[in-house]
């Protein structure tokens, strides 16, 4: 019999033949194994009724291994988070590797187990997938795209574009996790650190929420571009202001001396596990408190409030009662080197 | 890493700024010459929490803002060299100079990429053997005797295709520089926190005695800044001018003498150009003998044309504390952290970004 595997990904295993055949045996179907990716068509078919929600993603961390979770981990979450923003429940995803030449086998193997178990905990399937091996250097590893649907509950309508003067700002936890793990592992700048990333399906929590108020007007997960960017956002789709309290931001010790080391401000680090709801003034405490109950929102805390004047704009009161503008995130944020 | 909170606990804030405002009788401008304080006085308001007495400057402190526009054209010719790979630290890749950026001749094809320490460029230099790898050195006295550990890692490892631009530059010489022009009234420094670890606090002795400046080495919370205009403002009303230092978890008398003996080893003092400021003696860093061979410049034949300064952008003066960005006609219009016009703007420690990202609000 021909000895097939092999240690590495190689070329070979995107060609279509029988090295990919056997990868996606033995490296995908045997790990997300369901009745729908088992058909292996070239589309997933299945019934639905009611409103779909969809999104695409891609994901290209670096490095792809990160305290807390790895890229696999991310794809799920991060997909099954976008979906949950606008009340979706998740329900199927596709998920697509493109692999650098040379990639250990193992690496892939361990990061298609983490997006096994992302799956189960999110309650979603991937029903479909594709893989494409590129030369070394095409890529830097390994880089999964993904899409997603779900289903909108009856009587939800959550948008950016929703938030309403007077509306309360709830943040689910503490920011930068994410961020800072990730950093504090890439080359050259490995700094020691109990940080975990925070990365986390979000649905089970956005779930709860919607069972004390179907009317949530906007969420959304600050990931990429932090908490500020995110509130700008939100800000600038309703024509509304958007004002904080820096006091109220639950920032974790770590996540504060690593940005005070690194000159980067938490507000700017990316999140993975968190989300910012803006909901009615009369639904925000009972919200909080179911919030506080779920795992993902436990550090949940009201952080500010929506504004009418300054469509647009978000401002923070800092500790010491100043205040200052807080704008969107130009290119990534960098250590100083002063 | 406990330490961070007590350095911004808000009674402790207030405590101060309630001792300032009483002991602040005289009207004193306070220049803080690191870029970092600059962003950290802009992002926590500190400002606006300080009396009508006290005006505060930003001086000339940040190492990607003061890179001369040549020097700037120079990396961007080395980087267009067939089988070169330029690394340097991610600011630097948005500065335009004076046709183009790196990120611009990245996008058309040069390899240029952003490294977090000098660590990751000898680590791209051998996986990539066959090719020259230029490390974009840039950044104070903080900074170079970290570059200079590489080189000699380089040595002792008989790298042959490692090499530095070294656009290092030091710091009491352009604070003299700046103090000789006449240009800025100063009545009190916030000395750089980062850069007084390493050179120690005695490196501003000068400024007190030759000057009669009173000098505070502050870190970057808010609370060392405000402790440290406490201190100034307590020197000034008390006719004194003696270094003081507000950053004691960070910085010793003495400094860090064994990161300027790996510095002095490697490199040599040189006159250095910096932007808005010209030619000032002693204030940069070139590889001395022993490691010329690491010299980019001397190693490549490369052409970076005439510079010039972008049109309508005041960042020189900016550096020099003469105009603050507001002055600039660009300043958050045609100017943006976005499409950045002088490095001011594109700098995470360039004070155009500062007062654009962190301005008060209603300002
Ligand atoms: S606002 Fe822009 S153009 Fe004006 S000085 Fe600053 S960087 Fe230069």
């Amino acid at each position: 019999m021909e000895l097939l595997v092999s240690d590495k990904i190689i070329l070979a295993h995107g060609s279509g033949g029988k090295l990919a055949r056997e990868l996606i045996e033995k490296t995908f179907l045997q790990a997300l194994s369901n009745p729908l990716l088992a058909k292996l068509d070239d589309s997933a078919v299945f019934d639905f009724e009611g409103r779909l929600a969809f999104t695409t993603d891609s994901y290209v961390v670096n490095p792809i291994f990160f305290h807390g979770g790895d890229i696999g981990k991310l794809a799920v979450c991060g997909t099954v988070n976008d979906l949950a923003m606008v009340g979706a429940v998740p329900l199927y995803l596709s998920l697509s590797f493109i692999i650098e030449e040379g990639l250990p086998q193992e690496d892939l193997t361990r990061i298609v187990g983490s997006v096994q178990m992302a799956a189960r905990e999110a309650g979603v399937q991937i029903v479909t997938g594709d893989t494409k091996v590129v030369n070394r250097g095409s890529a830097d590893k390994l880089f999964i795209n993904t899409a997603g649907v779900g289903l909108v509950p009856e009587g939800v309508d959550i948008s950016g574009s929703n938030a309403r003067p007077g509306d309360k700002v709830i943040l689910s936890g503490t920011i930068g996790d994410h961020g800072i793990a990730v950093l504090s592992q890439r080359e050259g700048l490995r700094f020691s650190t109990r940080l975990k990333s925070d990365c986390a399906p979000l649905n089970g929590l956005v779930a709860e929420m919607i069972k004390v108020s179907p009317r949530i007007h906007s969420m959304r997960d600050p990931t990429r571009g932090g908490l500020a960017t995110t509130l700008n956002e939100l800000a600038a789709q309703s024509k509304v202001s958007i004002r904080i309290e820096e006091e109220k931001i639950p920032v974790r010790e770590e996540v504060r001396g690593a940005c005070e080391m690194l000159g980067l401000d938490p507000l700017y680090i990316a999140n993975e596990g968190k989300l910012v709801a803006l909901v009615a003034p009369e639904d925000a405490e009972a919200i909080l408190k179911k919030m506080r109950r779920n795992t993902c929102g436990r550090g949940a805390a009201i952080i500010g409030e929506v504004q009418a004047d300054h469509p647009g704009r978000v401002v923070m009161k800092t500790r010491f009662g100043a205040s200052r503008i807080v704008d969107m995130l130009v290119g990534d944020p960098l250590p100083r080197i002063c | 890493m406990k330490f961070v909170d007590e350095f911004r606990r808000s009674e402790l804030a207030r405590g101060l700024i309630r001792s300032i405002q009483q002991h602040s009788t005289k009207r004193v401008r306070l220049m803080e010459f690191c870029g970092g304080h600059t962003v950290a006085i802009m992002k926590h308001g500190i400002r606006q929490l300080l009396p009508a007495t006290i005006e505060m400057l930003s001086g000339p402190g940040c190492p990607v803002c003061v890179t001369d526009n040549a020097d700037i054209d120079k990396a961007i010719a080395l980087a267009r060299i067939p089988g070169v790979i330029l690394a340097t630290f991610g600011d630097m890749i948005r500065v335009p100079g004076s046709r183009s950026s790196l990120q611009e001749v990245k996008a058309d094809g040069s390899d240029v990429r952003i490294v977090y320490s000098t660590l990751d460029a000898l680590q791209i230099a051998r996986e990539n053997p066959s090719r020259s790898v230029i490390f974009l050195g840039i950044g104070f006295e903080t900074t170079a005797p970290t570059v200079a550990a590489s080189v000699i890692q380089a040595e002792q490892e008989g790298m042959r295709n490692y090499y530095v631009i070294s656009l290092h530059k030091l710091c009491p010489p352009v604070i003299k520089e700046l103090l000789d022009s006449g240009e800025v009234k100063v009545s009190g420094l916030i000395c750089p926190g980062h850069v007084s670890a390493i050179v120690g606090s005695r490196s501003w002795e000068f400024i007190a005695r030759d000057y009669g400046i009173p000098c505070v080495v502050s870190g970057f919370e808010p609370l060392d800044i405000l402790q440290c205009v406490y201190m100034l403002v307590l020197q000034i009303e008390q006719a004194e001018s003696k270094v003081e230092i507000a950053y004691r978890r960070g910085v010793r008398p003495e400094g860090n003498q064994r990161a300027l003996e790996l510095m002095y080893q490697v490199f040599e003092p040189c006159s250095a150009r910096w932007r808005g400021m010209g030619l000032v003696p002693d204030s940069g860093l070139r590889l001395s003998k022993a490691y010329q061979r690491f010299d980019a410049e001397l190693a490549f034949e490369f052409d970076p044309g005439p510079a010039f300064e972008p049109k309508g952008c005041i960042c020189g003066e900016v550096l020099r504390a003469v105009k603050t960005p507001r002055d600039c006609k660009l300043f958050g219009t045609v100017c943006t952290p976005a499409s950045p016009v002088g490095p001011c703007m594109v700098s995470s420690e360039g004070s155009c970004a500062a007062y654009y990202i962190y301005g008060a609000a209603g300002e």
